[in-house]
């Protein structure tokens, strides 16, 4: 380093020193904005680890292979080779309960190894999971229990072995499917199934086969090799990326929102040093001068400030990332009680070095602008201060402007790997920062032409100060605008999504289902759930029916032939189809016409699901013929809807139009929210009584392991909402603060000339509440647009604006921005002139 | 005696808005080396803006400066800075310290960026020569009027300049500080035989140097030497 080197350390250091106090602030900005950035980014992976963890849970395994015979030699050597950690057969069977000679159908699972992997058997009580096997007895489903009246002591009968009941089964991963069988599960060790004598040769079963994988193993590249050769020995291969992509869209957007948030943290740290660089630089430019008369060149005196400047963003970052790691760290202990989960923490180097990396190039850049000031100020202001003269020219000032667009768009791809929606984010910004400037020009203007010459003296003296020379109108505004508007829009965007994981609410949506109930029964059922003050939800009819033929291919004639890509279920399964006159929630058209009913001799049309789509390999216009319990029907595909499998409620692959399937052989499924346990056992009491023949599905257990996912994501998004809008806030206390400097001076003339403490006081106040509701208003007016196209074209999801942001938002940001202010120049009040100049130079 | 300072035919104009401002008009005159001179006149009369093309810290739009035998209008702005920085001093009427620097680092700037390494030995010697030695490490705003206009006198002499430019030295200063403000300057340009320039309205003060320039409405009204001499 040499000498002149040397010297400009020395003196952004002595300088730096001397200002620390208003250096404070524009190292809180980017503290806090690299701050969010990294605890966002390592926050949001463990917490997507976590999640991703949980989906294994509802699988209970990394992946599973299952056959509905027994394996092929060359299925059974795949299965072996990859060594199952644990395995099952399992067949629908009778049961019956010696002790009071009830009978049931139901999925009998012989269970070997330990099984699950990830999540737990939920029994009664907790300990029969972990000894049924080795006490050698079974787990009946809860329901089923309550039904027959049995408890954990009782014997159960399979086949030709009695077994004790060790406990009631509430809930095991894999089996949260509402369209898995209606036969309730009974769990038994694997070793009695012989025993059962129930397995012969020929009977219906399936055998699964369950992997806990390397974490090292790409599940989704092992999936496109084995899958294949599985298929074409007749078994199935599922992952558990798969089951937690049942969880749709609103787990895809968790991470959309978490990338808005810290995009949103850093921009709100870059408006932070903006404005307060702005000020610090304008406040330098008088001792510049001087610096320039005693002789410092122009490099030389933009140099001192570039290094202070980079100092604090590489300090900021630093402690911006330390601030990050410790967040994450500290969080789920801070938080314990509060949170629905445990995460596991791990530190790596690349947020440290990315927060410092992140925290120079921000600070230098929107720096950059003031800083180029330094370059162009000149040495005679010393002798007479004239504003304009160190004005950078247009082309530099477009030069940075371009540097910083494209730092912003850079930051923003780094972030969303999509180059389009990066670019939309950026424009959004730009247009945002343009018309609240413009706003704020446009109010200068306006105020100016229509001055209300008769208003008080103080009235006048707070309207003079939104355009007189030294004026904060377009710095202010645009910060607080820029602020409330990204604040805002993480508000709005945060309802967005919580609105789609509101499953908790369990008052709207159904929990019990009630199957297999004849038409004769319905009327009554329906009084008997009502009786109970509770609501039938849905009263849907079900049809059952198989495929007959596709696209002009019989089913056998597609099951023999091995060319062919129709997936084997469509060829196998008992659809369980509906009918109705309109589309649901959970219901999306993708391709042709949706019609809700037809007349008696119209060509039938459905419409079907679009996996079912897929996996049957037919499209819009192709025919089908049904087989709906022994008649034929010949249909034409006519829509297709995507259907989220996530929502949990009663969805259908296929979908008839009214008026085609009403007379058609048919039960109804009706469905009804119960508040607690005990109302549930009571309806399920008095439904098995009255009606024995119907099945009762108690979802609220799917529910928990569901419901605990979208917790996770809820609290996620609430949590980085919170984060990013106490970032806003602070950083536009840090902006309106920084203004502290310039109007000061001011009010201690005003002071001198005699002005008291309330007339000061009311023309600070007005500026400040008139900067703070034109920056708030327009800041919300514009994230009601940004938040609806986000809505629209990134989250897929309808837009219903929170009135949080107006009755909140707005009269609080204007409130914080006059309480600032007037803090700003408490000093003033409280001191003598001549002390306030001395003390704030 | 050799010239220090050389002005000829100097014109500066400010345009404000459409108009044209004539500021300085057809200004012409020398300042001996080690001479002490003032240029007196009242408000508006051109003074500021003559120290500021005398010292290079602006340019006119005709004539020329010749300081320290330099033609200015052939330096770019940093070329004029470095010349400031080898052969020139400033006092201001507001003494212009760096408010974020002590007196010490104040007095000791100009022999930094010459690149001194003696820079705060000097420093010190001369903020004890002007009553200072226990002020080193105070800031501006911790000194009075009186003691930050002799930490701008020390600075002024730290680079040894030839020249020595002090705009209204005692305007912000009560009578009494003011008059030992001059004369801590007068003895320090006479110990170090430096040419000093004040600019002033002050007619006592402009007395006490070897010649007067009188401006009136941006013209030299007259230039005469005085008793002093």
């Amino acid at each position: 380093m040499n000498q002149n080197t040397n010297w400009l350390f020395k003196m952004a250091w002595r300088d730096a020193k001397a200002s620390r106090v208003r250096l404070l602030l524009f190292m809180a900005s980017i503290i806090l904005g690299i701050a969010a950035v990294v605890s966002i980014q390592l926050f949001s992976t463990n917490l997507k680890d976590n999640i991703q963890l949980q989906s294994k849970a509802l699988m209970g395994a990394d992946y599973t292979i299952d056959t509905r015979q027994e394996p092929t030699t060359r299925a059974k050597a795949i299965i072996d080779s990859l060594k199952p950690d644990a395995s099952e057969v399992n067949f629908v069977s009778m049961i019956a309960f010696p002790k009071n000679g009830g009978t049931k159908l139901v999925r009998v699972r012989g269970l070997k190894g330990d099984f699950p992997f990830y999540g737990s058997i939920d029994t009664q009580p907790t300990s029969a999971a972990a000894s049924y096997q080795n006490l050698g007895g079974a787990l009946v489903d809860a329901t089923l229990m309550l039904q027959f009246n049995v408890k954990p002591g009782d014997s159960i009968k399979v086949g030709e072995l009695t077994l004790p009941i060790i406990g009631s089964l509430k809930a095991i991963p894999g089996s949260t499917a509402i369209s898995s069988s209606v036969a309730p599960p009974i769990i038994i060790p694997y070793r009695f199934i012989a025993n059962t004598e129930l397995l012969q040769f020929g009977s219906r079963k399936e055998y699964q086969f369950f992997y806990k994988a390397s974490d090292t193993l790409n599940l989704e590249r092992f999936e496109k090799t084995i899958q294949p050769m599985l298929e074409a020995e007749k078994a199935d291969l599922d992952t558990h990326t798969s089951t937690s992509q049942r969880l749709g869209r609103r787990y895809d957007n968790v991470g959309k929102f978490l990338n808005l948030a810290a995009f949103i943290a850093l921009l709100l740290g870059c408006i932070g040093i903006a404005s307060s660089v702005q000020i610090y630089i304008k406040e330098k430019l008088s001792a510049i001068a001087v610096l320039k008369c005693l002789g410092a060149s122009r490099k030389q005196s933009f140099l001192i400030f570039l290094i202070q400047i980079a100092g604090i963003g590489i300090v900021g970052g630093l402690i911006g990332s330390a601030i990050g790691i410790g967040l994450q760290e500290l969080f789920p202990y801070l938080l314990q009680e509060f949170l629905p989960f445990s995460v596991e923490v791990s530190i790596s180097a690349q947020p440290v070095i990315m927060g410092i990396f992140l925290g120079l190039f921000m600070s230098v850049l929107f720096a950059l602008l003031p800083l180029l000031r330094t370059w162009y100020v000149s040495p005679l202001e010393v002798l007479r201060v004239d504003e304009n003269a160190s004005q950078e020219p247009l082309k530099v000032r477009l030069l940075v402007f371009s540097a910083i667009v494209i730092f912003l768009f850079l930051f923003s791809f780094w972030l969303l790997k999509d180059a389009i929606y990066a670019l939309g984010f950026v424009l959004a910004t730009m247009i945002t920062f343009a018309v609240l400037a413009g706003i704020a020009l446009l109010s200068i203007k306006t105020i100016r032409r229509f001055f209300p010459k008769r208003w008080s003296f103080t009235a006048r003296q707070s309207l003079l100060n939104l355009f007189r020379p030294n004026n904060q109108t377009v710095v202010l505004v645009v910060a607080i605008g820029l602020g409330t508007f990204l604040i805002s829009t993480l508000y709005f965007t945060k309802d967005i999504l919580l609105s789609k994981t509101e499953v908790g609410d369990t008052s709207a949506s159904a929990n019990m289902i009630i199957i297999d109930i004849q038409t004769e029964q319905r009327q009554e059922l329906q009084q008997l759930i009502e009786s109970k003050e509770l609501k039938v939800l849905d009263n849907i009819p079900l049809v059952t029916m198989r495929m007959h033929s596709i696209n002009g291919e019989l089913v056998n004639a597609l099951r023999q032939d091995s060319t062919k890509q129709t997936k084997r279920w469509i060829l196998n399964h008992e659809f369980r189809a509906s009918y109705r006159d309109s589309l649901i929630d959970s219901e999306e058209l993708l391709e042709g016409k949706w019609i809700p009913e037809l007349k008696a001799n119209d060509p039938v049309v459905v419409s079907i699901s679009d996996n079912l789509a897929a996996d049957a390999r037919v499209g819009v216009g192709d025919p089908i013929v049904f087989n709906v319990q022994g008649v034929l029907m010949e249909t034409t595909v006519g829509s297709i809807r995507k259907v989220d499998w996530g929502q949990i409620q009663l969805n259908f692959a296929i979908l008839f139009p009214k008026g085609v399937l009403e007379k058609a052989p048919q039960f109804s499924v009706i469905t009804t929210t119960v508040p607690d346990e005990a109302s549930s056992a009571d309806l399920q009491r008095d439904l098995v009584s009255k009606f024995p023949n119907v099945s009762i599905i108690d979802l609220r257990q799917v529910y928990t392991i569901v419901e605990d996912i979208l917790d996770k994501v809820a609290w996620i998004i609430n949590f980085m909402a919170f984060f990013s809008i106490l970032t806003g806030i602070i950083v536009l206390i840090g902006s309106v603060r920084t203004s502290k400097y310039q109007r000061i001076k001011e009010s201690v003339l005003l002071r001198t000339l005699g002005a008291k403490n309330h007339q000061i006081l009311k023309i600070s106040a007005l500026e400040y509440l008139f900067l703070g509701l034109l920056g708030s208003l327009v800041g919300i007016l514009l994230a009601l647009v940004s938040s609806l196209c986000l809505a629209i074209l990134v989250f897929k999801e309808p837009f219903v604006p929170s009135i949080i942001p107006f009755v909140v938002f707005l009269p609080g940001i204007s409130l914080l921005v006059l309480a600032i202010g007037l803090s700003n120049i408490r000093v003033v009040l409280q001191s003598s002139p001549l002390e306030v100049l001395r003390r704030e130079g | 005696m050799s010239k220090i300072l050389k002005i000829t035919g100097l014109e500066k104009t400010y345009s404000s808005g459409n108009k044209q401002l004539t500021v300085l008009q057809d200004i012409s005159f020398d300042v001996e080396k080690g001479q002490t001179f003032s240029i007196i006149g009242p408000s508006g009369s051109g003074k500021t803006t003559l120290l500021g093309l005398c010292a290079g810290l602006d340019q006119p739009n005709a004539g020329s400066v010749e300081l320290c035998g330099e033609d200015l209008s052939k330096l770019n702005e940093d070329q004029r800075a470095q010349l400031r920085n080898k052969e020139v001093g400033f006092i201001f009427q507001n003494f212009q310290l760096l408010p974020t620097l002590t007196a010490l680092e104040n007095v000791s700037v100009p022999l930094e960026l010459q690149g001194s390494k003696a820079a705060v030995k000097t420093s010190m010697a001369l903020l004890d020569k002007v009553g200072l030695a226990d002020r080193f490490h105070h800031y501006p705003s911790q000194l009075s009027g009186g003691e930050q206009q002799r930490v701008a006198l020390a600075r002024a002499f730290a680079n040894a300049p030839s020249i020595l430019f002090a705009d209204e030295p005692t305007g912000n200063l009560d009578e009494e500080t003011g008059e030992k403000v001059i004369k801590l300057l007068f003895d320090l340009n006479e110990e170090a035989g430096t040419t000093l320039v004040i600019i002033s309205h002050d007619l006592d003060l402009a007395n006490r140097t070897q010649q007067i320039l009188r401006l009136k409405g941006g013209k030299i009204f007259s230039n005469e030497t005085t008793a002093v001499l």
